[in-house]
């Protein structure tokens, strides 16, 4: 099966590429992040698509998406949270923070391993993860939904009831 | 700084000294092109086009600019570097992948004040002779990633960047590059793999330095943005001018992020080695939390070495040398070296007498355990194992043997790996043990001496 990819995010992948004139092989994460981006996480069909496209092996472009946490081969929630866990942010409430946004939204943790980081709320809606220091140490606990930013995070319902949709 | 406002309750204090952040949380400041040149900015961009090269990296010399990205190498120094018989292209890298714990700093300049990056980027690529640079921005900067591309778009506009700029014969290309959340990506040769496609695999140095074979295996320089802005300040007051400001062999400015046990914390611009650790804290960040007492403080990032409350340190030497405690060290690079510990990133984590030790380095330790690249045995194994004999410290199930396993461990690492990430992972866990032993050992439990832990217990234990 071959990944539908719209025309006008495969014009944008084209123009993404000519960034990199030396060697294509460059644009691996700029054109895993765009269809990230667009299918919610980076499928097996993304991957050969991806090769197909900078014309590597498949092999080439899986090694990077198993290496960076910032690519997913599981399917997030709609809304997708990152807690900073790092020292600042837990000095700060971060474990705190992950423990009553994980009530709050049903999901569940206790599966979550190094390889598999993300857990999903029951109705698909949230997902959640740790992250390590997303550089704003000075105002935790820190943490993103999906490309928000979010500092002094304290309370668990404020965040989501900016999602709730 | 007089015309200028800031915004309410973001005042810089007083005894910053603002340059690279001048502009940032300004009263009427916006990203756009139009703002930038309103206050003379690319003036300097302008003024480079038309000097020799060498000038421009010989006022980087003069400076004494050194490095804002950890190391605190000689900017100009570095530059040098690129082989004279060079024949291949050169490239400039900016790198913003800023994920050392402790320090937020560079987000801003991406933030509010892209051109300001671009203009020093401009003139350092000249100055190098680069035709192309890229600025590597962390996975978690998306909205950066978007305005620094808006930003560098209207300098192409204006003829700024992109071919026969300005009519001088040179042209430029700067392009955004995105990582995906590795902070082994900051490591300049991690970054370069990372911008060729692949894995962040750090390559051993040498024969890999980047300014004699980096990028495509051509000459390449790698710089912070806040280095990289550095330069325009540099050609616009004069080498020597900019160099008044801060302390010998530890000029110009620089940005602390501190973070932690303070009651305000945040970012200061202040002139490197005018201010003491005590003045940052006590002064700048309003001081302790009510009732508490300082117990260490990490200078420079999580891998600089940890300092203890109540320590002294001596520095200098001759006539020069003096004891300091903590309260007293000037921030700037040679001093914290002297006290055993450096000036890293700018990023200073205070801490105080609520925290447990072990409790601050097992965070310390999942960091590492989870960002180790996994090239080299030791830092893959060691950074793993570290977590783990802290995970059994949280949890009560320590022996006190395992604190000189540890220690073992983190000695094992350190100088025995194909990056500095091997010293950054193992830093921590020496210097916490080698201050602070007794707190850790009061952890641990003797009767567990030679015990199996269950480790489903520890899991629970460690909150995982
Ligand atoms: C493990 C590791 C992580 C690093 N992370 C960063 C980083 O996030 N940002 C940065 O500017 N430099 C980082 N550095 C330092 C870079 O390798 C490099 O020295 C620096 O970008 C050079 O710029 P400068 O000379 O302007 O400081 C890191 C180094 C190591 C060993
Ligand atoms: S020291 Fe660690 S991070 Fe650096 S190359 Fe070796 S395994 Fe990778
Ligand atoms: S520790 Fe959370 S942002 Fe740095």
């Amino acid at each position: 099966m071959s990944l539908a990819v719209p025309t006008a995010l495969e014009k944008e992948i084209d123009d993404r590429i000519t960034h990199y004139p030396v060697s294509k092989r460059s644009a691996v994460l700029p054109v895993l992040h765009l269809l990230q981006h667009q299918f919610g996480h980076i499928t097996e069909e993304a991957i050969e698509w991806t090769a197909a496209k900078l014309e590597l092996e498949p092999i080439k472009v899986l090694e990077v998406v198993t290496f960076y946490p910032g690519f997913r081969q599981e399917a997030p929630g709609k809304y997708h949270i990152r807690v900073c866990r790092t020292l600042s942010c837990a000095m700060a409430g971060s474990y705190e923070l992950m423990d009553s946004l994980c009530e709050k939204t049903g999901i569940d943790r206790s599966g979550v391993t190094h390889h598999h980081p993300i857990a999903v709320s029951p109705d698909g809606k949230y997902s959640i993860e740790f992250a390590e220091c997303l550089a704003s140490c000075g105002f935790g606990p820190v943490c993103m939904v999906n490309d928000d930013f979010h500092e002094k995070v304290s309370d668990a319902d404020s965040l989501l009831s900016q999602y709730s949709k | 700084m007089s015309g200028i406002s800031y915004k309410s309750g973001r005042e810089p204090h007083p005894k910053e000294h603002r340059v690279v952040f001048r502009n940032v949380d300004r009263e009427g400041w916006d990203t756009s092109l139009a703002t930038y040149l309103g206050e003379g900015g690319y003036e300097q961009w302008k003024k480079a086009l038309q000097l020799p090269r060498q000038e421009i990296i010989d006022a980087v010399k003069q400076s004494g600019l050194r490095g804002r990205g950890g190391a605190g190498f000689p900017c100009g120094v570095k530059w040098g570097f690129i082989p004279p018989t060079n024949t291949k292209p050169v490239y400039l890298i900016c790198n913003a992948d800023e994920s050392e714990p402790g320090t937020f700093k560079d987000r801003y300049i991406l933030h509010q004040d892209p051109h300001q990056l671009l203009e020093g980027m401009a003139i350092s690529c000249f100055a190098v002779g680069a035709n192309l640079a890229y600025i590597y921005i962390r996975e978690e900067f998306p909205e950066a990633a978007v305005i620094v591309e808006k930003a560098i778009a209207e300098a192409h506009e204006k003829g700024l960047l992109g071919k026969n700029i300005l009519g001088s014969g040179f042209d430029l290309d700067i392009f955004v590059h995105r990582g995906a959340g590795a902070y082994i990506c900051g490591e300049e040769t991690g970054l370069i793999e990372s911008l060729e496609g692949k894995r962040p695999y750090p390559r051993i140095k040498p024969p890999y330095f980047p300014a004699a074979m980096g990028l495509y295996l051509c000459p390449t320089i790698v710089n912070n943005v806040e280095t990289l802005c550095h330069v325009k300040h540099i050609l616009e007051i004069g080498a020597e001018a900019w160099a008044k400001t801060g302390t010998p062999n530890n000029t110009g400015t620089r940005i602390l992020c501190v973070s932690g046990d303070v009651q305000k914390p945040g970012y200061f611009e202040v002139e490197v080695g005018k201010v003491t650790l005590g003045e940052v804290i006590n002064e700048m960040c309003g001081g302790l939390k009510p009732g508490r007492s300082l117990k260490a403080v990490i200078p420079g990032g999580s891998s600089a070495k940890v300092l203890r409350a109540g320590d002294v340190y001596s520095v200098g030497r001759g006539d020069d040398a003096r004891e300091l405690t903590l309260w007293d060290i000037p921030m700037d690079f040679d001093t914290l070296a002297a006290c055993g510990s450096m000036a890293g990133s700018g990023g200073v984590i205070v801490i105080d007498d609520s925290r447990p030790i072990s409790w601050v380095l097992n965070n310390i330790n999942g960091f590492y355990a989870h960002e180790s690249c996994g090239q080299c045995t030791p830092c893959r194994e060691g950074t793993l194992w570290m977590k783990k004999i802290t995970d059994r410290l949280v949890a009560g199930q320590a022996s006190p043997s395992d604190i000189d396993t540890l220690y073992g461990v983190a000695k094992n690492i350190d100088g025995r790996t194909i990056c500095a990430f091997g010293e950054a992972c193992a830093w921590p866990t020496e210097s916490f043990i080698e201050k602070f032993r007794d707190e850790l050992t009061s952890d641990t439990r003797p009767e567990l001496e030679g015990a199996i832990v269950n480790s489903e217990t520890l899991t629970a234990a460690a909150g995982l």
